[in-house]
């Protein structure tokens, strides 16, 4: 641990590593929290892969492959979101068309790109040691712009998350929120790809708002809780990958799993418990 | 004075075969009204129309003289039980504030007047000493207490309630019947449920439904209307509660 400390103040990309982790977490935090609790998992998760088509698309022409990224991720996100609105039933099967169709299209463009080929690992599975100071600053605005959002809209959120009918009769612009939500977390996923890549983030979604949710009440409590968190498992992962050479995405969600599987593991423990406690 | 609830000449089907033929009904300001009726015999889909979550194929539905969609902010609407997971992370309180959405500012936080609204409410049914409670906590009667809470908060003139006593004993039934006839003493409460013998004790009038409007009566539901309604004779048991008087055969 001291070791990855030293390191960590003699170099600088261990620096910006280390800051992107935890704006990773806590931008997956605020979303995830609400993708655990709408369970959209399945939608959020194509979205993710859906945005390979785009960067696939941006590197072939030229363009930076982050404003493909944002470009897909935007439109997946509002093609899911009018799908899963209009035609419920058919949700699963279009998304997972969607899902596939999306990363195959990234896949053939970045194959007919020209020269030097991209490391398509690190769009997959990330590599937090390659941020650079822009995305930084790139990943910062986006989290500002999704907690900005919550704040303004978070009782329309929850009401929606809760009880979307409810929600209609008092009058609640459903689909628009639905959409709202699903846009926030195209922008997370485009923040992200740099961190854990498009294929680890929706368990960086999932994963610490499941724990939180295991322990407190509320969804502003799960909030606070998933982004503190997703920083722990970004900053410990990034620690642990340092000392120990492995793949820094993969250690972060190896990590993530781990502790929510413990933690499920203990609260139903608990629970037992008080069960066999009140039976007596 | 609009009557509360106006529809004429509705017919609704889901892409399908009808649901509701030809329904006409009048609700005036004040009275309790109860819809009873088999399983599947439109009236969650008579409710939607009221609400205008659904719009009728023929007719006209109107809500205190105006579109239901206009008109929903004046109503309170009770879900039924399944519309939504037990274990969802909501506190009451959270929950019945929820019910101030559309008076609450529309940006940002709740006002001290929601806050208050929903404090009135939560008192009004009894489950302000449980506020804090997540919802997950709670029995079915206190939970059913808590959704009247969230619909009573926005100060409806018009309260609507799907099936409220459908998953809960019949002691809490009762209280709950108690309740809804006490706040009948300010707001139009239309309640639908299918278990009619013992609605008909509290409501003003009843509404039968089975596709389209069977009867319509204040008077005490015979075995031959039930038989009518459910095409078939039900054997039916009379409850008798002392403390509403003998009104019993």
């Amino acid at each position: 641990m001291s070791e990855f400390l030293d390191a960590l103040l003699a170099h600088g990309f261990l620096q910006n590593a280390l800051i992107a982790a935890i704006l990773a977490g806590v931008g997956c935090g605020v979303v995830g929290t609400f993708v655990v609790v709408k369970r959209i998992g399945y939608l959020a998760g194509g979205i993710a892969h859906t945005v390979l088509g785009g960067m696939g698309v941006a590197y072939y022409m030229g363009a930076d492959p982050r404003i493909g990224a944002a470009f897909a991720a935007i439109v997946a996100a509002m093609l899911i979101g009018w799908i899963s609105l209009r035609w419920k039933q058919h949700e699963d099967i279009v998304i997972g068309a969607l899902w596939a169709t999306g990363m195959a299209i990234g896949i053939v463009f970045i194959s007919r790109t020209p020269g030097y080929n991209v490391d398509l690992m690190s769009y997959l599975f990330g590599n937090i040691l390659l941020v650079s100071p822009s995305d930084l600053v790139v990943m910062a605005g986006l989290d500002a712009v999704v907690i900005a959002l919550v704040a303004l809209f978070y009782k329309q959120l929850v009401a929606v998350c809760f009880d979307e009918e409810f929600a209609r009769v008092r009058g609640v612009r459903v689909d628009a929120i639905y959409l709202l939500l699903l846009c926030m977390v195209a922008v997370t996923v485009v923040s992200l790809i740099q961190v854990v890549g498009l294929i680890l983030v929706i368990a960086l979604f999932t994963l610490p708002a499941a724990i939180a949710g295991q322990y407190v009440a509320s969804v502003g409590a799960m909030i606070l809780v998933a982004c503190g968190l997703g920083a722990v498992f970004g900053v410990s992962g990034l620690a642990l990958s340092y000392a120990t050479n492995l793949p820094s995405g993969a250690t972060i969600i190896l990590l993530a799993g781990i502790v929510y599987l413990i933690s499920l593991a203990l609260t139903r423990l608990a629970y037992r418990r008080i069960v066999r406690c009140q039976g007596r | 004075m609009n009557p509360a609830i106006e529809i004429r000449d509705v017919w609704f089907g889901y892409d399908g075969p009808a649901i509701l033929e030809n329904v006409s009904l009048t609700v005036d300001q004040g009275e309790f009204l109860g819809i009873v009726g088999p399983n599947g015999s439109g009236k969650t889909t008579l409710l939607k129309l009221m609400l205008g979550l659904l719009e009728p194929g023929q007719g006209r539905v109107r809500v205190l003289g105006r579109a239901p969609s206009e008109a929903r902010q004046a109503i309170g609407y009770v879900p039924q039980f399944a519309g939504f997971r037990r274990d969802f992370p909501i506190s009451v309180q959270e929950t019945v504030l929820l019910g101030r959405l559309g008076l609450a500012p529309a940006v940002g936080g709740y006002s001290k007047a929601d806050r208050e609204a929903a404090e009135w409410a939560m008192s009004e049914v009894e489950v302000i000493e449980f506020r804090k409670r997540p919802l997950s906590a709670l029995s079915g009667g206190e939970l059913q207490r808590v959704l009247i809470a969230r619909a009573l908060a926005s100060e409806p003139q018009l309260l609507l309630l799907d099936e409220p006593t459908a998953n809960i004993d019949l002691r809490v039934e009762k209280d709950i019947f108690d309740l809804l006839k006490q706040l009948n003493t300010r707001t139009t409460v239309v309640v639908v449920s299918h278990d009619i013998g013992f609605i008909s004790r509290y409501v003003t009038r009843v509404a039968c439904l089975n596709r389209t409007l069977v009867c319509h009566t204040t008077a005490e539901i015979t075995g031959e209307v039930i038989a009518q309604l459910y095409g078939r004779p039900v054997r039916m048991v009379r409850h008798v509660a002392p403390a509403q008087g003998d009104r019993g055969p």
